[in-house]
């Protein structure tokens, strides 16, 4: 398989991870009274989620150099 | 201080800043010294997506339904994702098409569709008017508050005021103004506004800087920070209830994931986004770290939206206060004068930005796919013989500008004041998200036809129009209320809110839906149920197949006809002006070895194509094609001819890959057929070698038996003494003859397999004794002492007897030969393990050298050939030990170093023998 190909289907699956972890049913795991860190839980878990999604996909690039 | 005179001539600053550095931008790209081309500049003008919507809306939106402001940006987060499948594949066709806008692409996709360019453009201006008067309706009212300090009042309803009091229009006006000098001061063949790109990249950092620092005040300064704002906000039962927004929500998740789903679409096909995204890039490449930059971005400039909604909340209860102001009264109450005109102008630069791209993207397609097309067919104004169109381009384009404009100021006064800035941007989304369908299909679909394309779009955007315009403006009061609440002439069915009784989901999805039904559907069945025409064919296969198509002229297969070279020259300069022509020609001919205008070059369909691209980059692909079209006459092609080439094309290609496959199967029955004869080569030079070297060795003994024969013969008064001697010489050199003859004979049916092997149970201990025993007076002779280390029983091993004597002698006689020197010694070990036996044959002569010990293995070397210059055997014993053992399944080797005596060894299985 060609870099060029894997890093595609690396991006897709990237992709999906994300449709999993920002809808039904996950968010409403996160969907409850409380504080992490001060925050809502709810907030705190999207922005650490968005936060973990992009550095995957920064190194996803760096890995197809 | 915060006089309006001081806000005003700050912004004017602001503005002639951002003047200077498009300026600078424009200067470097003139000389060469692109300061765009860079993956950050790239991902900063991307960021044109934040607009005031981002800056104040989004505050707003939080403030009043706590999460609602984040799917507008986890969605291009997402979908950007794939931009490095669908992106890539966009850019390459907008490349190699010269696409110059949204509109361009989608006419230019569907056979070069001058009615589709014009619906696209249509549906992008009037979706697009609601976001900008929002643009329109941030800054006036950030600036009437920012007056009022230090006071905290909300700006009175737009349309209590005459409209010359009306700070939204002067706005409007002062915006257009410096659009058109910043977009249309010259045309350029391909679109790009360098300028205005460095322009857009430094509005995004201001507009960033500025609400990262309204955040951290807000956060750290009137707050004691996260905890310290969150647990004073969960006191408020209000507010606690936005802490777990999806709860008790009816259709809560399905509006998230529509508006995420919007958004996707979004910041894809807005018509500014796909100006910084396709049409401004400079290089492919730039996506690589736009992909996760771009997101940081937005990452970053929403870390303090849900806390600035909060303080704002916690700041001014009771709801005197807009939340969308938040962003700017925050500051202001606190008496931060400084920081309020920083938010100001941040919020200043995310609506400049926005307006600034959006009207240039749709100032481009007004002139390039809705007004040129017209006025090129109205033979009443005689366009085509004008000789310099340019000035009419940049009239039409400039023109366009301010009618925008102010259509997004008219929408502002009539439906502006009844939504807060998010639902108002939402519409525009919903709007463009109608492009999608006909874009996404048609890079990926060949099936999808022109008018599968417009009558998508057409029952989309008419669902659209149905759904959420005609709502804005009831509520706004310029339509009865009533056809809201009952319907059109009291049929409940079509209520535009509950459209066929869909109730419970906020208006965005509930519009969605249903649109995209409409869209899709439509494209889909129109697409499937009546066939295209031949040009669309052949842009359904150059775009869907970009990637396979090599080269700008892979278009110019389809193109049949007749053309000179001269006219197609003054089409050209006519409309991007006769010094860039003149370039564009000297280009194509200078790639052909010839020079322009000088060599004669027949007009081809390669230049026609290359002409049309290059109009197509001022004039959008709709209009080049009637352009060209009116100056060389094309034989029109069949459907079923376009057909052909393109199977043609595509059985040259199957074709092509076929011999491939065909040359590399080739290759490698070559590559076997090198090997084989190269091993018949060796083998036959081993047969060579074999015969000179049994030849020779023959004939040495020979040649002394009748040397020694002659001389008895010749000379009968020999002395009996001597004559015993020379008989003594005769008898041993018949008798080497008689063994090599033996060996030879022996190897040759070893070799030949036609050696008959006896297999019985042998002791390898009795075959020791036995050798021993039959060489003890060769020993005696040599004067060697041997000692034999011998356990008291072993395994049997399955053998021929007589081979393994032979094997022994063979390996005592050698060691016998080379022991040489003051005291001979050989060492016979015996030892059994690892389910074999292992006998060692030691000496101590000269030993061997590590090179020579594979080799003294070999047929007919002689290793004492080198040492002493005489042969001291036949050379063929160790090989046919070695051939031997092997056959036994055993294994034979030598290890030795020079000067400290040689030790061969072989093995022989105890097990079950073959």
């Amino acid at each position: 398989m060609s870099n060029r190909k894997r890093t595609s289907q690396r991006f897709v699956a990237l992709c999906m991870l994300g449709v999993l972890l920002f809808n039904y049913p996950i968010l409403a795991l996160f969907n409850v009274p409380g504080t992490l860190f001060g925050v809502p839980v709810l907030y705190a878990y999207m922005f650490i989620a968005w936060g973990a999604l992009i550095a995957l996909t920064a190194l996803v690039v760096r890995a197809d150099g | 201080m915060l006089h309006s005179t001081a806000i005003i001539f700050t912004s004017f600053a602001y503005l002639g800043l951002l003047f200077a550095i498009a300026y600078y931008a424009d200067q470097r790209a003139d000389a060469g010294r692109s300061v765009i081309n860079s993956p950050y500049v790239y991902s900063l003008s991307l960021a044109v997506y934040a607009t005031a919507w981002t800056f104040y809306g989004s505050v707003g939106r939080a403030a009043s339904d706590g999460v609602g402001f984040l799917p507008i940006y986890i969605g291009p987060t997402l979908i950007i994702l794939l931009w490095w499948v669908v992106m890539r594949k966009i850019l390459r066709i907008a490349k190699r098409n010269r696409i110059t806008s949204l509109a361009d692409f989608i006419a230019s996709r569907y056979g070069k569709s001058a009615m589709l360019g014009g619906i696209v453009t249509v549906i992008a201006v009037i979706g697009i008017l609601p976001y900008i008067s929002l643009q329109l309706k941030a800054v006036s009212n950030s600036f009437s508050i920012l007056v009022q300090y230090p006071g905290i009042v909300m700006p009175a309803e737009s349309g209590a005021l005459p409209i010359r009091e009306d700070t939204a229009l002067w706005v409007a006006m002062i915006l257009a103004a410096f659009t058109i000098v910043f977009g249309t001061r010259h045309l350029d063949a391909a679109e790009h506004h360098q300028g205005m790109v460095a322009a857009i990249a430094f509005e995004s950092l201001v507009k960033l800087l500025a609400f990262l620092a309204v955040g951290a005040f807000v956060t750290f300064g009137i707050y004691d920070g996260f905890g310290d704002l969150f647990a004073r906000a969960a006191a408020e039962p209000s507010m606690r209830a936005m802490m777990t927004p999806f709860e008790g929500v009816a259709g809560g998740y399905a509006n998230w994931a529509w508006l995420t789903i919007l958004s996707m679409m979004a910041i894809m096909f807005l018509p500014r986004q796909f100006q910084v995204a396709v049409v401004e890039n400079v290089d492919e490449n730039h996506l690589k770290k736009a992909v996760w930059l771009f997101p940081f971005y937005m990452l970053a400039i929403n870390v303090f939206v849900l806390p600035i909604a909060f303080g704002g909340l916690l700041r001014f209860p009771g709801g005197t206060v807009d939340a969308d102001t938040f962003v700017l009264t925050l500051p202001m109450a606190e008496k931060q004068e400084l920081l309020a005109l920083l938010v100001f102008i941040g919020g200043l630069s995310a609506a400049t930005g926005m307006v600034i791209v959006e009207t240039i993207a749709l100032s481009t397609m007004v002139c390039n796919d809705l007004l040129m097309p017209v006025l090129l067919r109205m033979r009443s104004l005689r366009l085509n013989e004008r000789r310099d169109l340019t000035g009419l381009l940049l009239g039409i384009r400039r023109g366009a500008i301010v009618l925008i404009l102010l259509l997004g100021y008219l929408y502002f006064r009539l439906a502006g004041e009844a939504y807060a800035l998010v639902s108002i941007g939402l519409i525009s989304f919903a709007a463009v998200a109608q492009f999608a369908p006909a874009m996404l299909g048609g890079i990926f679909w060949k099936g999808g036809t022109r008018r599968g394309a417009l009558y998508g779009l057409i029952a989309g955007f008419g669902v659209w129009l149905y759904t959420l315009l005609l709502p804005a403006l009831a509520r706004s009061g310029w339509l009865p209320i009533g056809l809201l609440e009952h319907g059109p002439f009291g049929i409940e069915l079509l209520r535009p809110l509950q459209l066929f009784g869909l109730a419970g989901l906020d208006q965005i999805t509930h519009a969605m839906i249903w649109s995209m039904l409409a869209n899709i559907g439509a494209y889909v069945a129109v697409s499937l149920s009546i066939s295209p025409g031949a040009d669309e064919h052949r842009q359904a296969s150059l775009f869907v197949d970009v990637f396979s198509h090599t080269g700008e002229a892979s278009g110019a297969r389809f193109w049949r006809g007749t053309a000179s070279a001269p006219e197609l020259y003054h089409l050209l300069a006519r409309f991007i002006g006769s010094e860039p022509a003149t370039a564009a020609f000297d280009e194509f001919w200078r790639a052909r070895g010839l020079r322009w205008p000088g060599d004669q070059l027949v007009a081809d369909a390669d230049l026609v194509h290359y002409v049309e691209v290059q109009l197509a980059g001022a004039i959008g692909a709709a209009s080049a094609r009637i352009m060209v079209a009116s100056v060389a006459k094309e034989e029109v092609l069949t459907v079923d001819e376009v057909r052909a080439i393109l199977d043609e094309a595509s059985q040259v290609v199957v074709y092509s890959h076929r011999l491939e496959q065909k040359s590399r199967e080739l290759e490698a029955a070559t590559d076997e057929l090198r090997e084989a004869n190269e091993r018949l080569q060796e083998l036959d030079r081993l047969k060579d070698d074999f015969v000179s070297t049994v030849t020779h060795e023959l004939r040495t003994p020979l040649t002394s038996i009748r040397a020694f024969t002659e001389i008895l013969l010749d000379d009968p008064d020999i002395h009996v003494e001597q004559r015993k001697k020379f008989l003594g010489i005769l008898a041993k050199e018949a008798e080497r003859l008689t063994r090599l003859i033996n060996q030879v004979l022996d190897l040759a049916k070893i070799e030949s397999g036609n050696a008959e092997w006896a297999e019985t149970r042998v002791d390898m201990r009795e075959v020791i004794a036995d050798t021993l025993a039959a060489m003890d007076q060769l020993f005696r002779e040599k004067a060697v002492r041997v000692e034999a280390r011998l356990p008291d029983t072993v395994s049997p091993v399955t053998a021929d007897l007589d081979r393994m004597i032979q094997v022994m002698l063979n390996l005592l006689s050698n060691a016998v030969k080379f022991s040489e020197g003051a005291k001979p010694l050989i060492e016979i070990a015996l030892a059994e393990g690892d389910g074999c036996l292992r006998i060692d044959v030691r000496d101590n002569g000269c030993g061997i050298r590590p090179e020579d010990h594979e080799v003294v293995f070999s047929k007919f070397h002689q290793v004492g050939d080198a040492l002493t210059g005489k042969p001291r055997g036949s050379g063929l014993g160790l090989h046919i030990s070695r051939r031997i053992v092997e056959r036994f399944g055993g294994r034979m080797w030598v290890e030795s170093r020079l000067g400290s005596g040689a030790c061969f060894s072989f093995t022989l299985p105890t097990g079950a023998g073959p």
